[in-house]
């Protein structure tokens, strides 16, 4: 493992700050992000003339704060983005241990899956889908993991594929131990640090395929604040207020920045070699 | 390369049985079209009736097959809310959707594979910095904030540029620069690494020590062999880019197969969606058969490979 240098946690700060923000909302939101007031519609930044200082990065068409709805839709982006994330390194990386592990019958129709999928446009399927079920945070949420369980489950197989011919495995299994000891005692340990790069660069990802959902009106539904459900109303009236377009977008890129860019400084620190498949 | 082809085509038509499979489970097991496709004051006897028009009452094997029937067949349904074929309102839109793809995609494999090119020979220098700096900001950027800030600056502020619609090639600049600026992101990424990585082996070497111009080792020696992964990345990220054209055809109101899509999704016009899902599923499915042609010819190893 080579030194983590200090300047490479930098673009951790954004992430940091957002976080903090998330958790911390009821506390540091200057103003409800959902109650507005419609004498102060529109207001610019405080910068900017005519603007207040109670209101630093303005309000929106119906008068809410914008920073308060920065603040508390970062809480709604991110669960959300965590949860994906959780639910399909989970569940991608569990298809692919087994999958490489056992081989063969499962491991063919696992890999058929793996094809199908990737031959199928995401924002697609998430329309198909969402079409049906309807749009909701749980839905998302599953609709998300679907998305990026496929990019664990085929990285996983591939390395689990080569690891378990190693000799410790092999000794483990001659010494009898079972399956489940060998998958999460003996094999698991040795991918986790991949897990956790991949997962890391699916975080940012799937802020943008969240954000870009809601923006299409098929992710998080209003009121509820969410940085791209914001954008979707903003973007109507950019002419008048383009405070309400760019900062909900600025939020978005400079978290998924900071979270990718995380993401290369943990690869390279953790494992060189990941360097050109984890990301394309 | 006939024997190749044919084994492509033979998985391509299998992973096209996937995805229709896919789309009829997407849309079949997710929920029931029927009670997403009536108004919420429905009675039950408009329920039941509509379940028994569209064949759901019928056993989901049954349903499987009349629905590949269907896929097979074009018939997709009537569209409730322009009471056509919802196959022919798709077909219709295909070639805008088309158009702005193929154009993003363009934009970007002239503006990144340069870049790539240049940052990977200028390694750790200025250049290498600030084409990278591009790529890393153009992935974290979303397609359709990238949008709006475009209309913002370029139409609204500056006036040079229309908002939306199709019709002149002013029309297409910014969905195109839009759509193609985070794929041209990544493939800037990936040609220098591709490159780099080329850059490196022995044969480079050999040409450069026979004294080929460095014209000549670069673009005849090292790009060639670098255009492998970048091919694939361009095969596959021409899915990213079709469903990346849904959210920039709602952005510049660009009459194509997305935003009908997405449109129809919010009237309830069921059989539009599923034939808009299926149109471009298939036509990504469709591409990546050619760039996997495309593949077999650029390095002739590839087809032997995947024989055994």
């Amino acid at each position: 493992m080579r030194r983590l240098r200090w300047y490479l946690l930098l673009p951790a700060v954004p992430v940091i700050v957002a976080v903090a923000a998330a958790l911390l909302a009821p506390w540091v939101a200057p103003s409800s992000p959902t109650s507005g007031n419609l004498a102060a519609r529109l207001r610019p930044p405080a910068w900017v003339q005519g603007g207040s200082v109670q209101r630093l990065l303005g309000t929106d068409l119906l008068g809410r704060d914008l920073l308060s709805r920065l603040i508390w839709g970062a809480r709604i982006s991110l669960l959300i983005a965590l949860a994906a994330t959780v639910l399909g390194a989970v569940v991608g990386s569990l298809i692919g241990l087994v999958s490489g592990y056992y081989r063969g019958r499962v491991d063919r129709v696992v890999t058929k899956l793996i094809d199908v999928q990737l031959a199928f446009p995401f924002v697609l399927l998430a329309i198909a889908v969402i079409a049906v079920a309807g749009a909701s945070i749980p839905v998302l949420v599953i609709v998300l993991a679907i998305g990026s369980w496929v990019g664990h489950a085929r990285i996983i197989r591939g390395l689990v594929l080569s690891l378990r011919e190693r000799d410790y495995v092999q000794a483990a299994r001659a010494l009898g131990a079972r399956t489940p000891r060998i998958l999460f005692r003996h094999l698991l340990p040795e991918i986790l640090s991949v897990i956790l790069i991949l997962a890391t660069f699916d975080v940012g990802r799937i802020i943008i395929l969240e954000s870009t959902l809601s923006f299409l009106g098929l992710g998080v539904q209003p009121p509820t604040p969410s940085w791209g459900s914001d954008l979707r109303d903003a973007a109507a009236y950019v002419r008048q207020a383009w405070w309400t377009s760019v900062f909900p977008g600025l939020a978005i890129m400079v978290v998924v920045l900071g979270v990718n860019l995380v993401g290369d400084a943990l690869r390279d620190a953790l494992d060189p070699r990941t360097q050109s498949r984890a990301r394309a | 390369m006939l024997q190749y082809g044919v084994r492509k085509l033979a998985h391509t038509l299998l992973v096209a049985l996937g995805v229709v499979t896919l789309v009829f489970a997407a849309l079949r097991l997710s929920g029931d079209p029927a009670a997403t496709m009536l108004p919420g004051d429905a009675s039950v006897e408009e329920l039941v009736a509509l379940r028994k028009t569209l064949g759901l009452d019928k056993p989901l094997p049954v349903q499987y097959a009349s629905f590949l029937v269907g896929a097979v067949t074009g018939d997709f349904g009537i569209s409730f809310r322009h009471q056509q074929p919802a196959l022919g309102l798709v077909m219709d839109r295909l070639p805008a959707t088309l158009e702005l793809a193929f154009a993003a995609l363009v934009l970007a494999v002239v503006v990144a594979v340069p870049l790539g090119i240049i940052a990977a020979l200028n390694r750790g220098r200025l250049a290498d910095v600030l084409a990278m700096a591009f790529a890393v900001v153009g992935q974290a950027t979303p397609y359709f904030w990238m949008g709006i800030m475009l209309i913002l600056i370029v139409s609204v502020e500056l006036g040079w540029l229309p908002t939306s619609g199709r019709g002149s090639f002013a029309h297409l600049i910014l969905p195109a620069i839009t759509l193609g600026t985070h794929f041209a992101a990544s493939l800037a990424r990936l040609t220098r690494t591709a490159m780099l990585e080329v850059l490196g082996q022995n044969y480079v070497t050999t040409a450069r020590a026979k004294g080929l111009p460095e014209r000549t080792v670069i673009l005849a020696h090292a790009l060639k062999n670098a255009s492998v992964p970048v091919v694939t990345l361009i095969g596959l990220q021409f899915g990213t880019l079709l469903g990346g054209a849904v959210v920039t055809e709602t952005i510049f109101a660009w009459p194509g197969v997305g935003r009908l899509a997405v449109q129809s999704i919010f009237v309830r016009d069921y059989p539009v969606v599923q034939a808009g899902v299926f149109v471009l599923a298939l036509s990504f499915v469709a591409i990546n058969l050619l760039v996997d042609l495309l593949y077999g010819f650029l390095d002739p190893r590839i087809r032997t490979e995947d024989a055994a």
